[in-house]
């Protein structure tokens, strides 16, 4: 390479696979270069004609299409095409058209091959195609977490400790003690079979049976927990600490079918992963007032940027958030329930958006909400659960969960309301959907009671998924609040950028990433009459549909899985580095590797977003600003 | 800075050419016809070659045509006063710019090197100490512009230059043909200075230089300037010229001066 090409050379050097190809290399390939012009409109290459280059932008933007003549994907300055027609036969297989007035380099076939044996990097590049480029790229990441590749059957240790139903509370005891488990699983005879019925364990002795001084006599069936939670014997390690977290419970069976092959308990995981933040959610259980909890909140972020660290996925790491969010909210609730005495009435606490979906981070306010038993009555209980909310939110607040500014909280009588009145809210958004209420009620869509009664929100969960999918006019106008914020990518595959607070041009990866992806799930969601509350796991229950192809739902996993990600380590730095973490970043805080997986990830938000406009007739009318 | 104590490609067309262009001036020989004359009465074996390597048909597709895109960085605008300091050539057709055969060379100017040309090519005196005579790379000069039509941004550069250089070396002269991608921009812009009325109106001269002309093209910006880096950036504007104006079937006659 002549030095005076140095320019060229830098082009190249920021864009990948180039930028982490040695110095030697790139000149080379730099050197062999020959730069032609397109104009807008004119096709680059031909389907089924011989191709020996490998094109690269230098700018402009182009168009690849399938040999069906369908629009494949949109590339700009720094990517590379033609690659497939190298790779087979030398026959092009995407053709491809200058969208834009284009230049190009290519460089030769020979160089290609060159590349393609001596350089890693290039040849991982160039051998996927985008979105499967999206998935490898978090396949390599997730390889080094143990938790997420270690099955559950790991950590049992010995065959499952079990009795029958019938036995009596001191006998429970007695095979507790003797064989040193804090679990005793109860077995039922069903004919011929022997099925798991219930379990008590240590902390159920305790509190159900000694605290309440029960005779020794009692039948054991009488305090056992039933319709247990239990887990498939196939799960991963950090399954079974979802599970856990989500269902605030310490033990939990392992099965295979209907066989439990063993008992797994929190103390498992924690020694397994000692630094985990199941540690954590069991200590806020100790603290005894707020200024405990707000103690503790300090290691919420943490334990954060430690599951960052630990490369854990961006499911577990949103899981892990929420619970530890439902956490402090649970155990202000028992504090608060101590401080103020027992509830005149039955009730359900409510958690909304984020921390409902298992999707919480640590940039978070509350949003909740009371569902109150029928018999509620104003005059005589409201003082109370008034009092309760305030209680909660005030101590929330104190832990970092910050005040929701659209009041959407327990305190505000409007969302403080027995259940009848509950449904009348979600049936009147349903069957008299419009546009703008809501815009403000999307976030009651996400719903999960974490305390109390939580019953009644399982019975809104019914109301919703039986009613929404049933009105055409409601998924509508879903759909059309849910294309309001589109991905930070222009029409070329640059990216869109918009002043932050402090002047600087960046994107917000939430309002315009995770944001849209979690709303357009939540509309097909609640259109296969779906109650997942998860992002991923709605797309596991639309997937049961068909009302999506396999692949699509594939690349919205990858997308929101990549975004998501993203995010998460961008606030992780900022804590890391003492700042405040947010959702604004700047292309330049990026990879390149980064950049260029976003691009895909936002085409595929992107696409969604047409798809979705069209499914639900979403394009005509206004949007609501 | 004064305006004519350096020259360079990324400089030429910023005023300096006031007259209206036309792309072919009446005066523009058969240069086919031309070459066989100049190939007899050339005297110095290097200029005999090149003529007799012949100049390609008028009536050629211009996409058929054979080009090398060629920039001097000198020390003025002046030929009989000034020298060039560095050459880049690039061989090129509209289908390519082969960046493996292009050349760069910085060469010893005749004349004192003036600190206004250091401050545009970045050519010291020290890299000039070194460096070979233009006399010295003649040949391989050569070897690049034989059965290619030169491409320039502004003709009487490379031309007038390459004339006088080569009567103070060889003893003799030399013409040739050129695509002037100044020229191509200045026929295609012949009112490139708004009259009062349209400045009134906010019309902003029209610049004809490379790096202007090129954003008119969606060329991208090139960040370093020597002469190779500009001979690319010439040779890449007359590929977008060809496309957006003439056609491939252009024949090179109606572009050539």
């Amino acid at each position: 390479m002549q030095a005076e090409l140095i320019d060229i050379r830098n082009h190249m050097a920021n864009y990948p696979p180039f930028d982490e190809m040695p110095e030697e290399l790139l000149d080379r390939v730099v050197g062999t270069i020959e730069v032609e012009y397109f104009r807008a409109g004119t096709s680059i290459l031909e389907f089924g004609k011989a191709n020996h280059w490998l094109y690269y932008i230098r700018s402009g933007a182009v168009e690849i299409y399938r040999r069906s003549g369908e629009l494949y994907n949109r590339i700009g300055e720094g990517e590379i095409f033609g690659q497939f027609g190298l790779l087979m036969h030398q026959k092009v297989r995407f053709p491809a058209k200058a969208l834009e007035d284009t230049l190009i380099y290519r460089f030769p076939e020979e160089i290609f091959r060159l590349l393609f044996e001596n350089d890693d990097n290039f040849a991982d590049f160039v051998e996927v195609e985008d979105n499967s480029r999206l998935r490898s790229a978090l396949s390599r990441r997730e390889k080094s977490n143990e938790l997420m590749t270690s099955r559950v059957t790991r950590l049992i240790t010995r065959e499952p400790v079990s009795a029958p139903c019938t036995v009596r509370l001191q006998e429970a005891a007695r095979i507790m003690t003797d064989q040193g488990v804090s679990a005793l699983l109860l077995m039922e005879e069903n004919k011929g079979h022997t099925d798991l019925k219930g379990i008590i364990t240590d902390r159920d002795l305790r509190t159900r049976a000694l605290a309440e001084a029960l005779p020794s006599e009692t039948p054991i069936r009488d305090i056992m927990s039933e319709d247990l939670i239990t887990i498939r014997d196939n799960a991963f390690i950090f399954e079974a600490m979802l599970t856990m977290l989500h269902n605030n419970v310490h033990h939990l069976p392992v099965m295979d079918k209907h066989e439990v092959r063993g008992v797994i308990a929190l103390s498992d995981i924690v020694k397994y992963e000692s630094q985990s933040s199941l540690y954590l959610v069991s200590n806020i259980y100790h603290q005894q007032d707020v200024r405990g909890l707000q103690k503790i909140s300090r290691d919420v972020r943490d334990s954060f940027v430690r599951m960052v660290n630990e490369d854990a996925n961006s499911h577990m790491i949103g899981s892990a958030m929420a619970g530890i969010g439902r956490s402090f909210t649970q155990r202000l609730l028992e504090l608060g329930e101590e401080k103020l005495g027992p509830p005149p009435v039955p009730y359900c606490f409510m958690a909304l958006g984020s921390m409902a979906r298992d999707e919480q981070l640590v940039v978070t306010d509350q949003d909740n909400a009371m569902i109150l038993d029928d018999s509620f009555n104003p005059k005589e209980h409201d003082e109370y659960f008034l009092a309760l909310a305030k209680f909660v939110s005030d101590g929330l607040a104190e832990c970092g969960y910050t005040y929701c500014t659209g009041d959407i909280m327990a305190t505000n009588q409007k969302w403080r309301q027995p259940l009848h009145v509950w449904k009348g809210y979600f049936t009147d958004w349903i069957e008299n959907p419009k546009a703008e209420a809501l815009l403000n009620s999307n976030i009651f869509f996400d719903l999960d009671g974490i305390y109390g009664k939580t019953d009644f929100a399982e019975d809104l969960k019914t109301l919703v998924a039986e009613k929404a999918s049933n009105s055409q006019r409601f998924l509508t106008m879903l759909a059309r609040n849910a294309l309001n914020r589109t991905p930070p990518i222009g029409f070329f595959r640059s990216f869109v950028l918009e002043e932050d607070g402090q002047q600087r041009k960046s994107f917000n990866l939430k309002r315009r990433g995770t944001a849209p992806l979690s709303d357009l799930i939540r509309v097909h969601a609640l259109a296969c009459g779906s109650r997942a509350q998860n992002s991923f796991e709605r797309l596991r229950a639309i997937g049961q549909t068909k009302l999506l192809l396999d692949d699509d739902l594939g690349n919205l996993r990858d997308a929101l899985e990549f975004i998501a990600i993203v995010r998460i380590r961008h606030q992780a730095i900022a804590i890391e580095e003492g700042r405040e973490p947010d959702n604004n970043v700047r292309p330049e805080d990026l990879s390149p590797f980064e950049r260029s997986h976003l691009k895909d990830a936002f085409q595929v938000v992107s696409n969604a977003q047409k798809f979705l406009r069209f499914r639900y007739n979403a394009g005509v009318g206004r949007n609501v600003p | 800075m004064p305006r004519n104590s350096f020259a360079s490609a990324t400089m030429r067309g910023w005023g300096a050419m006031s007259h209206k262009a036309a792309v072919v001036s009446t005066q523009t020989p058969d240069w086919s016809e031309r070459f066989d004359a100049l190939a007899r009465e050339a005297q110095h074996p290097l200029l005999k070659e090149y003529y007799a390597a012949g100049c390609i048909a008028p009536d050629t597709p211009i996409s058929e045509v054979p080009m090398v895109a060629m920039d001097f960085e000198t020390t003025g605008l002046n030929p009989d006063q000034h020298s060039i300091v560095s050459v880049g050539l690039v061989p090129f057709t509209l289908k390519g710019i082969q960046l493996s055969a292009a050349r760069h060379w910085v060469v010893r100017p005749r004349l004192p090197l003036h600190q206004t040309s250091i401050e545009i090519h970045g050519i010291t005196h020290a890299d000039i100490a070194k460096a070979p005579d233009l006399e010295d790379i003649l040949d391989p000069m050569f070897e690049l512009l034989r059965g290619r039509v030169p491409v320039v941004h502004y003709r009487s550069i490379e031309r007038g230059f390459l004339d006088v250089a080569l009567r103070w070396r060889l003893g003799e002269g030399i013409e040739f043909p050129v695509l002037d991608t100044m020229a191509i921009e200045a026929h295609l812009h012949p009112n490139r200075r708004p009259t009062r009325w349209q400045q009134f109106w906010g019309e902003k001269p029209v610049s004809i230089r490379l790096a202007d002309s090129r954003i008119r093209y969606g060329l991208p910006h090139y960040a370093a300037h020597n002469a190779l880096i500009d001979a690319i950036a010439t040779a890449e504007l007359l590929q977008a010229q060809i496309y957006h104006h003439f056609g491939p079937e252009a024949p090179v006659r109606d572009l050539w001066l």
